[in-house]
């Protein structure tokens, strides 16, 4: 458990950081809480030749409000000082997330920009943006560039983000009185990552149609994902058990020792519907 | 007057240290001019190695040396205790070599080993060993390996079987179960679980070239027993040539007992250094893959017995996963620990069991906490269980109606305790399991448990309530017994105690005895303390090293505080007989006339007549005035062999509650009530009462060792090895009954094991019984959200 050697340096500015990961030219790779990174360097899954430490960059920390009603919050926010961050506590999913993320070490070491740049498949926190349709704003010596969440995840541990990128922010829409939003997952113990993990928006309900509904998926496909066909049937004014069994349409099921495809894909719609119904409650 | 704390809930001495950080593990022991050691470990489960190239890592920057399995002259590792003893039962053995020379057998089997400057440079050169492998093909299922056309593991081991052993009454049992009421048959597995002790393994050898003699710094459970094998069976250095030194060891749980490859391999690294000290360190994910498993029985169950509840006979064969080579005493554990105290605390007339060992292409197999009882515990809890539903009664009914009555203790046993014994009679000496039973079935509410389940339907929930009651084998062994032809493992289990009362009155005990987190330096100086009526404060316990304690076989099977205290008792007597004897030289009376009450030392009928036990220390280990005969200082050894072991019982009661939706279960209650006897420390007690059901409870849920067909660990980290943690469970729920044991003075049982021994049934039995309503007999462990979803669908669609 001991890594293969590398060079650290630590950044001294954003600029420093991005000149030091465009010189290092993909050998180079960005540290901040290490939570995600250290464990496979420890494993020697991963052996980066140089590591940037941003962990120090205050100009990446906190949540703020933006002038357009957007929360924006930096990417090297902790999940415990998200946690503890009043501005997100409108956020049901997240309030429903936060606690339940690793354990105390590593909320409060873990940051969002982190664990959004991993793209773990089975990662809580992409669920929850992928819900939100947050946007992702990353950062190079090349410029700037704000990517839509829909398209960032694009395989395990594989996402649109360039190797000389940093996330600097995550914008997430302005909470709306009319929505509802929920976060509900099932996890795979030893991990503490879900088997299946939802997190689910609703509301804008006129009649007896609901005039929005977001669900997004962890931990089922090669990478989270928008539950389009649970969406389009809950506007269509399907329950939302009816809904739910749509949660895997058109996804490859992942397999492995602690749940197989027919397992995960039953309870990615049990917490479909609950995620819904927590979702539902939170507006009455 | 100085206050007795034998009985209290004391705080643990060493916990200021062990919980400041303050602590000293070997991986904290830094000597001078230290180097590293890291082993090379088979990527593959079953392969020949053609040839091993080592010009690459030897040339790589700070690698001092590099051994692989040729380079040591020194003999496989000891295999101590053959099924059945030495009576000559075949036992085809392989154990391993320190590395591995011509195959592996699972994947981790040390092939090589790296010394270098540093722990990084050792293992960047181990990446760079070349092996030529040849893989072969694997088995991993001990039934699977059995069978014709599996893969053969060892030319000296036909159908990979080490050895077929029963014990009991065949024939008896056969009929019993032949003419039976009814009979019940379940095939039934037990899971193999890895061991998570905090601390992982390691060593540091040192060989210093002046004196010819090796030390060994090791997180063991056994210094001195590793310094016997070492000694007589590996290394061929004579024993007053080794040093074995156990520092602070965190956690063991049974795994540090063995002897295990990077012993020879540090201190042989120390030797070809010319005496520089050499550390290995096992990390984590290597812990998985290089220290014992435990468990892995597949088990074949038949239980017989009459309509109105009695059970006449009960009959298992069971497969025992070994591994691909047999850890120190990996076959005692499955025969004598096992399969002799599988009736539990039940009088079943008949028993009979079969155990085959074998070997895979898996890690070996040893002793994990409870080692063999669990497994028995398991199976024959399971099987009340399951003989009560089919009989259609209460599973607390069935439990009382089966147990051995209070008036017939001692009781023999039909496994064949008594007549194993090699002269000396194990039997059941006491117990009274009805009272544990009754109280833990109100502290659970058992009567409204109907109501109870009605009430959780209305919330998607099925609620299960499960029982395990058990008895233990504790406080191993009468050397006698477990030394005995045919039986143990030709060795002796008696404990030691040495004390020493300086002349201030301050006292060392020393132990032969070997901590690893049970808190004996509390426990002994509240025994020593209550013997010599002297505070605790006055009194240090040391342990640990073969230079200094006097001989011991170390901590395990739930043995310290009763053969160990009595050691301690029996020194702290013959300490308390010299002082008399010197108090009546001082007073100028006649040694019977010496009273002694606590520290004091009074003439009967003249009360102001006294010494205390200081100034007696003070004068006696002076001598300026000794009498003739008496020799200076109170310094007294004393050995103790325990004339039985120890039966601890109770009753568990777990309650569960599965979601109908996704199988998942939450222990929702956990009741335990245990007898163990009089209690040294009650905080203690409670302690290892909460860590073994824990650990239990993790078996029935969560915890599984996973391997593929080819033998790859599937489950090798803590990312998919599932261990509990605190905020899954319930508070759990702890009360007693108290029948001191007889063959103590102060009649302790021993506690360590008895909670991972009862909770796994309960819990498992909970949710099987949760399961009813499906028409669900009988699941495996784990009990996971997938197996339990699986078996309601299955059992849904059979009924549609």
């Amino acid at each position: 458990m001991i890594p293969a050697a590398f060079d650290y340096v630590r950044a001294t500015s954003l600029d420093d950081a991005l000149a030091r990961l465009a010189a290092g030219g993909g050998s180079a790779k960005a540290i901040a809480g290490g939570q995600s990174l250290l464990p496979l360097m420890k494993l020697r899954l991963a052996r980066p030749e140089t590591l940037v430490d941003i962990g120090r960059l205050a100009e990446l920390k906190g949540v703020r409000r933006l002038g357009d009603g957007r929360v924006s919050i930096g990417g090297l926010t902790t999940y415990d000082e998200m946690l503890r961050d009043m501005t997100l506590h409108r956020y049901g999913l997240l309030a429903d997330a936060l606690p339940n993320i690793g354990d105390v070490q590593v909320r409060n070491r873990g940051t969002i920009g982190g664990a959004t740049a991993h793209a773990d498949p089975a990662s809580d926190m992409p669920a929850i943006l992928l819900a939100l349709d947050a946007e992702v704003v990353v950062r190079s010596v090349r410029g700037e560039r704000a990517i839509p969440i829909a398209g960032f995840f694009q395989g395990a541990f594989a996402s649109a983000l360039e190797p000389d990128e940093l996330i600097t922010e995550l914008r997430l829409p302005g909470g709306r009185e009319d929505l509802g939003s929920a976060y509900r997952a099932i996890e795979q113990p030893a991990s503490g990552y879900s088997i299946a993990g939802v997190a689910a928006i609703i509301g804008a309900r006129s009649g007896d149609r609901w005039g929005f509904c977001s669900v997004a998926i962890t931990g089922v496909g090669e990478h989270p994902y928008r539950a389009t066909a649970v969406e389009s049937a809950i506007l269509g004014g399907a329950s939302f058990e009816a809904a739910a069994a749509h949660a895997c349409d058109g996804v490859t099921v992942a397999s492995d020792i602690h749940a197989d495809r027919e397992y995960r894909a039953h309870v990615a719609t049990v917490q479909v519907r609950r995620a819904l119904e927590a979702a539902a409650a939170r507006l009455a | 007057m100085t206050t007795d704390m034998l009985g209290k809930r004391v705080k643990r001495v060493e916990d200021q240290r062990l919980i400041t950080g303050k602590g000293r593990y070997v991986d904290d022991i830094k000597l001078q001019s230290m180097a590293h050691c890291a082993i090379l470990r088979s990527p593959y489960a079953h392969a020949s190695i053609r040839s091993i190239d080592t010009s690459a890592a030897k040339a790589m920057p700070g690698v001092l040396d590099v051994m692989v399995g040729a380079d040591i002259p020194y003999n496989p590792l000891p295999m101590a205790w053959p099924a059945g003893g030495s009576a000559g039962l075949k036992n085809n053995v392989n154990s391993p070599r320190a590395l591995a020379t011509d195959s592996v057998k699972w994947t981790g089997e040390g092939v090589a080993a790296v010394v270098a400057e540093t722990p990084e440079q050792a293992l960047d050169a181990v990446e760079a060993i070349a092996v030529d492998w040849e893989p072969l093909p694997t088995v991993v299922d001990a039934e699977k390996a059995t069978q014709p056309g599996a893969p053969q593991l060892h030319e000296n081991a036909p159908s990979n079987i080490v050895f077929e052993w029963s014990v009991g009454d065949r024939d008896g049992t056969a009929a019993a179960i032949d003419g039976a009421e009814v009979v019940v048959r379940q095939r039934l597995v037990n899971q193999r679980l890895i061991p998570n002790p905090m601390e992982t393994r390691g060593d540091i050898g040192w060989y210093n070239p002046g004196t010819d003699e090796y030390t060994i710094w090791m997180s063991s459970q056994t210094p001195h027993i590793q310094r016997l094998l070492l000694a007589a069976f590996v290394m061929g250095v004579p024993e007053h040539k080794i040093r074995c030194i156990s520092p602070d060891v965190g956690g063991a749980f049974g795994t540090k007992i063995f002897t295990y490859a990077d012993y020879p391999i540090v201190l042989l690294a120390s030797k070809r250094l010319g005496g520089r000290p050499v550390k290995w360190i096992e990390g984590r994910r290597e812990s998985y893959q290089a220290t014992i498993h435990g468990r892995d029985h597949i088990t074949y169950l038949e239980i017989a017995g009459k309509r109105d509840g009695e059970i006449t006979g009960l009959r298992v064969k069971t497969y025992a996963n070994l591994g691909g080579r047999l850890s120190t005493i990996g076959p005692g554990i499955p025969t004598t620990l096992y399969a002799r105290v599988l009736s539990g605390c039940y009088r079943i007339p008949h028993v009979f069991a079969e155990v085959v060992g074998v070997y895979t292409n898996t890690v070996f197999v040893d002793a994990y906490r409870g080692a063999g009882r669990p497994e028995a515990t398991y199976v024959v809890e399971r099987a009340m269980d399951l003989f009560a539903a089919e009989i259609g009664m209460d599973p607390a009914e069935i439990r009382r109606r089966n147990f051995i009555a209070p008036d017939k203790f001692p009781y023999e046993n039909p496994s064949g305790l008594g007549t194993a014994s090699g002269g000396a009679k194990i039997y059941i000496d006491s117990g009274n399991y009805e009272p544990a039973l009754d109280k833990a079935l109100a502290m659970a509410g058992y009567a409204d448990r109907a109501a109870a389940k009605g009430e959780a339907r209305t919330r998607g929930k099925y609620l299960g309530v499960g029982l395990s009651s058990y008895i233990e084998v504790c406080g191993v062994a009468p050397s006698k017994w477990i030394g005995a032809v045919g039986e143990g493992w030709g060795a002796a289990m008696w404990e030691s105690a040495n004390i020493k009362v300086h002349l201030t009155g301050k006292v060392v005990v020393t132990m032969g005895t070997q901590p690893q987190g049970q808190g004996h330096e509390t426990t002994y100086a509240q025994i020593v303390g209550h013997e010599l009526g002297i505070p605790m404060e006055d009194i240090v316990v040391q342990h640990s090293d073969t230079q200094g304690t006097p001989f011991g076989y170390g901590s395990y099977g739930s043995r310290t505080s009763s053969v160990g205290s009595t050691a301690a008792i029996k020194a702290a007597g013959k300490i308390r007989e010299k002082a008399r004897r010197y108090a009546a030289h001082m007073l100028e009376a006649s040694v019977d006339d010496i009273e002694v009450d606590g520290a004091e030392y009074r003439v009967k009928g003249s009360p102001d007549k006294k010494k205390t036990f200081q100034e007696i220390a003070f004068a006696l280990d002076l001598a300026f005035d000794a009498p003739e005969g008496m020799e200076p200082y109170l310094d007294e050894t004393a050995y103790h062999d325990t004339p039985n072991c120890t039966w601890p019982f109770g009753t568990h009661v777990a309650i569960v509650e599965i979601d109908e939706a996704t199988g998942k279960v939450d222990l929702v209650k956990y009741v335990a009530v245990d007898d163990v006897g009089n209690k040294i420390n009650p905080m203690i007690v409670d302690g290892q009462l909460h860590g073994g059901i824990v650990q239990g409870v993790g078996q029935a849920l969560w915890e599984g060792a996973v391997y593929g067909d080819d033998g790859q660990l599937l489950s090798g980290s803590m990312l998919d090895y599932a261990l509990p943690r605190a905020s899954w469970l319930p508070n759990l729920e702890l009360d007693e009954t108290v029948t001191p044991s007889p063959v103590n003075p102060i009649g302790v049982k021993g506690v360590g094991e008895a909670g991972a021994i009862a909770s796994t049934a309960a819990v498992a039995n909970a949710v099987n019984d949760a399961l009813k309503p499906f028409g669900i007999r009988h699941l495996d462990m784990p009990l996971t959200p997938q197996t339990v979803w699986k078996a309601m669908q299955a059992a849904k669609g059979a009924q549609a």
